[in-house]
């Protein structure tokens, strides 16, 4: 059930592609249901894999020869970590659809390619053959840079550009080291679990996880290499930038913790402390240069920044909870920030044409578009941590285990929480309430929000406050997988 | 007991409910918002006192739940009826009610009525959630909701520039208070393994913890320091008299009555892992926050900031209470003050109502005849804030600090610390109530104020007859409400009033309260006969001193020259960082790459090419000079065999010799 995640994606592209006519509705309708039946897939898989295995195994969802010289298997498996970030894709997949509504402009290759960009993410989450993780890993770049490129806005052929590059950096790096393992096991394998068995010696685990762990890690945000992260979320048209801050950063981590952290345990253990740095880093960073931010986006770009260190930070505490903390944190990360791109694109950019915070403050929004302001209120406290949405247990489980792993870090990454109240309620104001300059109000006409864009919002909010509120949904698939014997090198190393 | 503790969760819920359904109703429904909230609210208050009877005849119960579980370990949540919730939640519905049916009143006009208790209706779920919570974590969350609603209500009226700016500050000065509390939580959490306060036994707060739980006195003041944040103690205070920007009920409720306190709830709960050289932080803390504020109450001029300055310096008796005499004396006074400052808040509200929305009491005066009810409670709240002796509440809950104060062992210091606070609590309510009340009307606004209506008069009414007879339930004679607390019971007797501990302490307060609203009456009552424009009369005798008191030591402005300065400052350095040298770095390799391909493609065009096109040019020549050999002549090729031929021949013949 769960492969059909993937083919109904590309089926969807691919059929989009042959749609006659530049009637856009037909292309929406289609878009959404493929990513309606994406969704579908996703949770029946869930609830099955749920039901059956328990245990938190992987398990198997499709397994055949594919290039048997190398030992290349098509084979795709799913434990509980990849399942919340499948169903994460198709939660975020479907409001993309419903914030990009309005997209009238060449809209059958729009949604084509978004389509082949989500089939490339559901790809990347169910495959536990290396090889064809990483050709899923590389589908997905290519239409993340034709969606920036073509419907982007603000310097979009530089954001577009910089994105690819740098993802493609991170990709040769992954190549380099999925390539030195499969020669090093010399078990002419790239499966995972088959290479998570082999004890490589320390010394190539030492090179080879910082490759590949930093290769994976730069899609994820990891300062200093987060560069591309706020000019590309600028550049994308909201759809893009959904995915991008939603699901495509959560490629990263998941691929620094599935690939880089299970391979090579020793090399994790090398490096735990530096990369743990660089995640605070990240943390206090990115919310401080959100802090003084003109551009309404950009804000919200950092911001993705600070909150994808707490899941890097909650990897690097090598705790049950502080692992459990950083998965749900990409969850949670992915529909708080997808709610809050779609308010800053989709609800205030298109109408007003512009994203300067100092232009949007005396058109006072809040009486203009007061079900925009209401989402961002809401959506700006889940992603400031306030207790009731999922961010705040998210985080929270991430400072428990950084606590026991190092304290300093949780300390610091608490102030960084501060700093994130500090940027959400002075971007709140300044967007939507009018902080001062109250006569130089103009009036302003724009279309009402719409059913598509209420529904989406409604539904990203639904799911931050189900999660906020029981957790336990999500735990109950988290919890076990990191139990499961896949992740035992790493508490075998974390202990030592 | 039993059966009470089950339903004890509805307390907070109905009126979570009641937000609920307000936030969803059309902004024309203004009955049937203020309906929902205030029929919430009164289910909470009569639960809340149907646990408070509970209470009377046996301990403790507690209901604990599993909220969720990773691994082995779960994370439980629950509630728990005891004596020290069960007061509160009484005050807090108690209040809450009188001070929604006040609103009813107050905000008839606002167009945004049905949002106001939707919010109001929010706070009181947080804030009885936060006092029947069994979990530190369960009651961070409630705290943290609660300053949200807070956040919410200051920025109500957002188109105040004022207002907005105001609320931003409270959120954020808060939350770093938090920051502290949310650290020493994890902490707590790491030693004991436990955030549940009682867990048959098992709870951080039961001694029989597994292992013993020792208590570290880090740990408790980082949770202090989410009771600074949110009790406005020295030195992140500054949010509070800003917080007066929200309407007025809020005022009363939130910033006056309840959420200020739940700071001091907050230790008062956690007050087994207090240990004696946090207390004397606390202690000392609450000491200087008493005085420091009660010392700007006397220079202002706003009629709710004086009584915002006044709830900060009351926060600090309180905190002294705690820290020097314990859970009950800190209680008593919070629970006295909760009423007597909702009163002055309400009453404030009722004359800036009267006055067409005037705050500033000097264009106030002669309006004891004009207001005569909202006058004769006004009357009631200052004297029991001001603890005029016997018959008003604030005196015994205030005594009752005073005397802990004196029999502290650590230091006398805070003892007369707080003499001096109420002496100025006094002078400054004096003040204010000359100002406001006495004299002559200074203004037209003034001339034609008018009486509230009975919706807001008869809360007010409610609470002066609660203002005073709270005090009966603590006074020495009687320590009910201390017995209450510790679980024991009370006698009557009269004789512990005039033992030579207490008699003393209370001769010296009564004294002194008596010299500031003599002294201040003098002062005052003579210049409310005056223009509103002349100056005040201490700013005539002490000018330098009046205008640093006015500007509230300057307190803002240092912060904003250094806090707020470097944050932003770092912010910038950060960007810069980011645009000029992580970006000028990315560019750099880009322009390394670019310039390498230029170079490549300048080999490629003059060596790689280039050379190819000479090879190939040498080959063809010589391809064409060899190609002329075969010419079709055949006597040169003769020719040229027979040379070959005469060569090979004697290089043959050469070799064999």
């Amino acid at each position: 059930m769960l492969a059909w995640t993937i083919y109904i994606s590309f089926l969807g592209a691919a059929l989009l592609m042959f749609l006659p006519g530049e009637n856009p509705r037909p292309a929406k309708v289609a878009a959404l249901l493929a990513a309606l039946a994406g969704l579908a897939c996703a949770a029946k898989g869930a609830i099955e894999c749920h039901l059956h295995a328990g245990a938190g195994a992987l398990t198997d969802v499709a397994n055949a020869n594919w290039i048997p010289e190398l030992g290349i298997r098509y084979h795709l498996a799913a434990d509980g970590i990849s399942l919340v970030l499948v169903l994460l894709t198709g939660i975020a997949a479907v409001a993309g659809v419903l914030f990009s509504w309005n997209v009238e402009n060449r809209s059958r290759e729009f949604f084509a390619l978004y389509l082949a960009l989500i089939g490339g993410v559901y790809g990347v989450f169910l495959s536990v053959d290396l090889f064809l993780l990483f050709v899923f890993y590389e589908v997905a770049i290519i239409p993340k840079y034709f969606l920036i490129v073509i419907w982007g806005s603000t310097r979009r052929e530089y954001g577009a550009m910089k994105l690819a590059l740098y993802s493609f950096v991170g990709s040769a790096m992954v190549l380099v080291g999925l390539i030195a393992a499969y020669v090093m096991a010399g078990a002419r394998t790239f499966d995972l679990a088959a290479l998570a068995k082999v004890h490589f010696a320390p010394a190539f685990q030492n090179w080879a996880f910082i490759v590949v762990f930093v290769g994976f890690a730069i899609l994820a945000g990891l300062w200093p290499f987060h560069t591309w992260a706020p000019t590309g979320h600028v550049a994308a048209p909201t759809a893009a930038s959904m995915l991008l801050a939603g699901v495509v950063m959560k490629l990263g981590a998941y691929g620094a913790l599935r690939v880089a952290m299970t391979l090579f345990p020793v090399g994790l253990h090398t490096w735990q402390n530096t990369i743990a740095v660089l995640a605070v880093v990240g943390i206090v960073y990115g919310a401080l240069v959100a802090l003084v931010q003109q551009d309404f986006k950009f804000v919200i770009g950092y911001s993705s920044v600070s909150h994808m260190g707490f899941v890097l930070l909650g990897l690097m505490t090598l705790t049950q909870i502080g692992l459990s903390g950083a998965v749900l944190q990409m969850f949670s990360h992915g529909i708080i920030a997808g709610l809050l791109f779609a308010v800053v694109g989709r609800m205030v950019y298109d109408r007003t044409h512009t994203r300067d915070l100092a232009v949007l403050q005396p058109k006072n929004l809040n009486q203009v578009l007061p079900f925009a302001a209401v989402t961002f209120v809401v959506g700006g406290a889940a992603s400031m941590g306030l207790p009731g949405f999922s961010g705040f247990i998210a985080e929270l489980q991430v400072l428990v285990g950084a606590w026991q792993t190092f304290p300093v870090f949780a300390v610091m990454a608490a102030v960084g929480i501060l700093a994130g109240v500090a940027y959400t309620l002075r971007v709140l104001l300044k967007a939507f309430f009018a902080e001062g300059q109250v006569e130089a109000r103009e009036p302003l006409h724009c279309p009402r929000i719409s059913l598509p864009e209420r529904a989406g919002a409604l539904l990203l909010l639904g799911t931050t406050l189900l999660i906020g509120l029981c957790p336990q949904l999500l735990l109950d698939f988290i919890t076990p997988s990191l139990n499961s014997p896949l992740m035992q090198p790493l508490w075998k190393a974390g202990t030592r | 007991m039993e059966s009470i503790i089950q339903y004890l969760w509805l307390i907070p819920t109905a009126p979570l409910l009641a937000a609920g359904a307000g936030a969803l109703l059309p902004r024309r429904r203004r009955r049937l918002s203020a309906g929902l909230a205030i029929g919430a609210i009164s289910i909470s208050f009569l639960l809340s006192c149907a646990a408070f009877w509970a209470t009377l005849h046996s301990g403790r119960a507690t209901s604990n739940f599993r909220w969720f579980d990773f691994g082995t370990t779960s994370v439980q949540m629950g509630w728990v009826l005891d004596p020290l919730g069960a007061i509160m939640a009484v005050m807090v519905a108690l209040v809450s009610l009188l001070i929604f049916i006040y609103s009813l009143g107050y905000m008839a006009k606002d167009e945004n009525f049905t949002r106001f208790f939707c919010f109001l209706a929010l706070f009181a779920a947080a804030m009885l959630g936060l006092v029947i919570a069994n979990s530190l974590l369960l009651f961070f969350m409630c705290w943290e909701l609660v300053g949200l609603a807070s956040y919410l209500l200051i920025g109500f009226w957002f188109q105040k520039p004022s207002a907005a700016a105001a609320a931003k500050k409270a959120f954020i000065v808060t939350r770093i208070g938090d920051l502290g509390f949310l650290v020493g939580m994890l902490w707590l959490y790491a030693k004991a393994g436990t955030h549940l306060f009682y867990d048959h036994g098992q709870g951080c707060l039961e001694p029989a913890a597994a292992g013993g739980l020792v208590a570290s006195t880090a740990i408790a003041l980082l949770i202090f320091c989410g009771a600074v944040g949110k009790s406005g103690q020295i030195p992140l205070h500054v949010w509070l008299p800003d917080a007066m920007e929200g309407p007025t009920p809020v005022s009363a409720l939130i910033h006056a009555a309840t959420m200020v306190a739940a700071g001091v709830f907050l230790i008062a709960r956690v007050y087994p892992l207090m240990t004696p050289g946090a207390l004397q932080v606390v202690t000392w803390v609450g000491a200087l926050t008493a005085v420091f504020a009660a010392s700007i109450a006397v220079a202002q001029s706003d009629i709710k900031r004086i009584l915002a300055y006044s709830t900060v310096s009351q926060l600090g008796y309180m905190m002294m209470g705690l820290g020097a005499g314990g859970v009950a004396v800190g209680m008593f006074h919070l629970t006295t003050h909760a009423f007597f400052k909702a009163l002055l808040f309400l009453g404030a509200g009722s004359v800036i109502h009267g006055c067409h929305e005037e705050q500033d009491i000097r264009k106030m005066g002669g309006l004891r005849l004009r207001l005569p009810v909202t006058f004769a409670t006004y009357a009631v709240g200052m004297m029991a804030l001001s603890g005029v002796p016997l018959f008003f509440s604030g005196f015994w809950s205030k005594d009752a600090i005073l005397d802990a104060l004196h029999h502290w062992r650590g230091s006398q210091v805070p003892f007369y610390l707080g003499l001096l606070g109420a002496f100025l609590t006094a002078f400054y309510m004096t003040r204010q109530v000359c100002r406001v009340f006495l004299g002559k009307p200074m203004t037209v606004e003034a001339e034609h104020a008018h009486e509230s209506p009975p919706v807001m008069t008869v809360p007010l009414l409610i609470l002066a007859a609660l203002a005073v007879m709270v005090g009966f339930f603590g006074t020495p004679a009687w320590p009910w409400f201390q017995a209450y607390l510790d679980g024991g019971s009370a006698g009557f007797d009269l004789s512990k009033l005039m033992n030579e501990h207490q008699l003393p302490v209370m001769l010296l307060s009564t004294a002194l309260v008596a010299a500031g609203i003599v002294w201040s009456g003098w002062i005052y009552g003579r210049a409310s006969a005056r223009p509103a424009r002349e100056a005040d009369p201490l700013e005539v005798a002490q000018p330098a001193l009046f205008a640093c008191v006015q500007k509230k030591f300057y307190v803002d402005e240092f912060y904003d020259a250094t806090v707020v300065r470097l944050t932003t400052a770092f912010a910038r350095f950060c960007d810069w960082l980011d645009r000029v040298v992580l970006g000028g770095l990315v560019r750099a390799v880009c322009w390394l790459a670019l310039a390498l391909a230029r170079l490549d493609r300048n080999v490629d065009k003059s060596v790689v090419n280039e050379g190819f096109d000479i090879g190939t040019e040498a080959v063809r020549g010589a391809g064409q000079w060899v190609s002329r050999l075969q010419n079709g002549q055949v006597q040169r090729y003769l020719r040229v065999i027979g040379l070959a031929f005469c060569g090979l021949l004697i290089l043959l013949l050469w070799g064999c010799a």
